[in-house]
């Protein structure tokens, strides 16, 4: 008997049917929320657990930022609680009415414009360095590191010669100062951070010596003692005239101790090229300048981006610290409006702390995106 | 291969020999540095004596003139400044203590909730995570402080706590438990309990090796640890009693006081440390392949021994070395307290004490030395452990 002679039964299907649908209860919205809100008793409980979280805690939040908070008024009163609103919620008429304090802070109001051109100069150089298909890139980095430096000192510090009326940096306070001290630490630290990691990987024993004494030191002390180092070591190291300002001394410290973060981060990545890569510069006869500087540093560089940003952020987060030498920053700034007897009430401080936390969440997270962008970026060089 | 006679060698100038180059570049560094240092020597001499201040460490002996707000050794204001120094000194690891062991809580739960497949749980998880790590720190601080805490009930109004403890705007009240005789009963059950545990583990791991036969380690540890001590804990007449706060009119007496100075700093330090923990712990727990999970499965392993005697030793190995680095962080960022008030190093020493003596050369020295101490001693132990548990290569 062969196959051709087996005749099929009736019964039994020639064509495969289509498969079934899956079971309602695993596809859709119901399958989603049981495989990754229910799928055992630990996890019921825990989604309950967290669903009652966020019931205490969004809707007062809401409640408090935008219900029952009050938009308009020009003191305390605005703000208070009273017999028509028993729950007064975040007052932010008194944000409205200090938002130039937390600016500015204390820089004379018609000298204003000054700050202003400052922030614009500084966005356009920012978008110029950070937008990656930009025109000339390379202009935007030396206006960046060169330009843009020289032009805000004599913009915010003024050049009486040419009509800018001297401002002290005592006047300086607010968002400009916590973005002052934050790029110039962000400039500064790099190249000195690389300088760092260099030396520590140096040859020479006494480079590396104080390369490691210096780094390990300033890791091992709290930012606030560098800044109270700056602040009252550095006036009597220097002679009597050339006395640097609270700002300078608050710029040195924070520059000081970002260096050395930064050289651990960089020198990680050195550690992380192959030593081929060292040997191969070597081989096509590159003296060391031009080995680190067209070998080595671009691929250390590249892979140290996201740790570069993630020190740029703690950066960012550490200017607050600068209050401690009397400079003025932002949050400063709110701490000092928050107590200020005309707008003094139950509901200020969380709204001044509600201001700061959105100010400083909206740098650091936006640096922290970048970083995931750039990183996915250079991620696709290496995909084979 | 012959050897090229001396005087055959193509001559190279002196410029470019790598031996004569870093031995000038070496000789010019360290002359630059000890003219940096020479000169800030002069201007600082030169300045304190036009300042009339004081050099040397002869302030250490002299009275201090101010209050503490929390000393755990004796202290008053006719105290010198050197007991003002480790009264600092002992709030500063107080506070730091304290605040390792409930960050390494929270950041472990914040991690693993992470990971966790409920996607509600890993991603509330994830927010509290990128809010806080977002956030400065001293931010975070002060609205704990001057936000949560000082708006907390009057003492008239105090909220009671479960257990008996009252929580108000002058601090958190806890029944102090207190010592009776007969403790040292329980003392000395525990540390044996602790001896002989160790060594059934020891025991129980030759004979493992010997016979493949397991015994029941953790029960019998826990046993010997936590019952043995109870036990005789009850049979000593319960040796402890607690002190419950008594509210008054005007103050709580009575039980342990936790300044709210403190309470702010360690919420504070704890939610900021621990999403940083969580961190990483989420990469270390990631950084163990799946395959190792899969391989113990397969092996019949249930889950709990495979995330015991797989996952876990694996994830600690990349865990642990980030993690002391956090838990300095944290001691170094409790010097935050100055902000807040809490009498710590740097507000007793590096605040007070240098505001009234005005050296501020030796009480920065002296407060950077303490900080650099736990650092590397920190590191010092870190690198031995590292050493000790380093992947084995080939």
């Amino acid at each position: 008997m062969t196959a051709a002679d087996f005749k099929q039964p009736a019964f039994v299907r020639t064509l495969p049917t289509d498969a079934l649908p899956p079971p309602a209860s695993m596809t859709g919205a119901i399958g989603w929320a049981r495989a990754n809100l229910f799928s055992g008793p630990f996890n019921i409980l825990m989604t309950v657990l967290v669903i009652l979280l966020i019931v205490w805690v969004v809707p007062p939040l809401l409640k408090f930022l935008i219900i029952d908070a009050t938009w308009s008024g020009t003191d305390r009163e605005a703000c208070l609680s009273s017999a028509t609103r028993p729950e007064a919620g975040a007052c932010w008429a008194f944000v409205r009415e200090r938002l130039p304090y937390f600016i500015y802070g204390s820089y004379p109001i018609p000298q204003r414009w000054r700050v202003d051109i400052f922030f614009a100069m500084l966005a356009i150089g920012i978008a110029w360095l950070l937008w990656l298909r930009a025109p000339r890139r390379d202009l935007g980095a030396l206006y960046f590191f060169i330009v843009l430096p020289v032009v805000s000192y004599i913009l915010l510090k003024g050049w009486p010669l040419i009509g800018l009326a001297n401002v002290d940096t005592s006047l300086w306070g607010g968002a400009l100062v916590t973005i002052v001290v934050a790029t110039v630490g962000i400039v500064v630290s790099l190249p000195v951070g690389i300088l760092l990691a260099l030396g520590r990987r140096s040859r020479m024993p006494a480079v590396k010596l104080f390369s490691v004494i210096y780094i390990e030191f300033v890791r091992g002390v709290p930012l606030i003692t560098v800044l109270f180092m700056a602040s009252v070591m550095l006036p009597l190291f220097v002679p009597d005239a050339w006395s640097p300002d609270k700002l300078l001394r608050a710029l040195v410290g924070i520059a000081m101790f970002a260096s050395a973060y930064m050289a651990e981060v960089v020198r990680a990545g050195l550690q992380a090229i192959p030593k081929g890569q060292y040997e191969g510069a070597m081989a096509v006869g590159l003296n060391y300048r031009h080995m680190m500087r067209l070998i080595i540093l671009p691929q250390a560089l590249k892979i140290t981006i996201p740790n570069i940003v993630n020190t740029y952020i703690g950066l960012f987060k550490d200017t607050t610290l600068v209050s401690i030498v009397g400079m003025f920053d932002l949050l400063r700034t709110i701490e000092s409006a928050r107590i200020d007897p005309k707008w003094a009430t139950p509901v200020t401080s969380a709204t001044g702390y509600a201001v700061a936390a959105i100010f400083y969440f909206v740098f650091c997270y936006g640096m922290s995106r970048y970083a995931r962008y750039t990183e996915a970026r250079l991620a696709k060089s290496d995909r084979r | 291969m012959t050897a090229v006679p001396a005087s055959e060698r193509p001559k190279v100038s002196l410029l470019y020999n790598p031996r004569v180059r870093t031995i000038t570049y070496q000789t010019l560094l360290c002359a630059v540095i000890a003219f940096l240092a020479w000169s800030a020597i002069n201007n600082a001499i030169e300045n304190l004596r036009r300042a009339h201040i004081a050099s040397g460490f002869e302030f250490w002996k002299f009275t201090s003139g101010f209050d503490i707000s929390q000393a755990l050794i004796d202290y008053s204001s006719t105290s010198t400044y050197g007991r003002a120094f480790w009264v600092g000194l002992i709030n500063t690891l107080v506070v730091a203590g304290i605040g390792i062991v409930l960050a390494t809580v929270v950041g472990f739960l914040a991690g693993i909730a992470r990971l966790s497949k409920n996607w509600l749980l890993s991603h509330i998880a994830g927010g509290y995570v990128e809010l806080v790590r977002n956030l400065p720190l001293l931010l975070q601080l002060l609205f704990w402080y001057n936000a949560v805490l000082k708006a907390l009930p009057e003492l008239r109004d105090s909220l009671t706590l479960p257990g008996g403890g009252f929580l108000n705007n002058r601090g958190l009240f806890l029944p102090d438990p207190i010592v009776q005789p007969g403790f040292e009963w329980v003392l000395g059950a525990f540390i044996i309990g602790l001896v002989g545990a160790t060594a059934f583990r020891v025991w129980a791991g030759r004979r493992q090796e010997r016979t493949g036969e397991q015994a029941p380690v953790a029960w019998v540890a826990l046993g010997l640890i936590v019952g043995l001590p109870l036990i005789i804990y009850f049979l000593a007449g319960q040796p402890i009693t607690l002190a419950y706060p008594q509210k008054g009119r005007f103050n709580i007496s009575g039980g342990m006081e936790l300044l709210p100075e403190l309470v702010a700093l360690l919420l504070g330090l704890v939610v900021y440390t621990g999403a940083f923990i969580a961190e990483v712990v989420r990469a270390g727990i990631l950084a163990v392949a799946h395959g190792q999970t899969e391989a113990a499965y397969s092996l019949g392993l249930r889950p709990g021994p495979t995330l015991r005697l797989v996952v876990i030793p694996q994830a600690m190995r990349v865990i642990v070395p980030p993690l002391t680095s956090q838990y300095l962080n944290l001691t170094k960022n409790s010097s935050l307290a100055v902000f807040v008030g809490y009498p710590d190093l740097v507000q007793v020493f590096a605040g007070t004490v240098l505001n009234q003596t005005g050296q501020a050369v030796e009480v920065i020295a002296v407060t950077m030395a303490v900080y650099l101490t736990i650092s590397l001693v920190t590191s010092l132990v870190m690198n031995w452990y590292n050493s000790r548990m380093a992947l084995v290569e080939r």
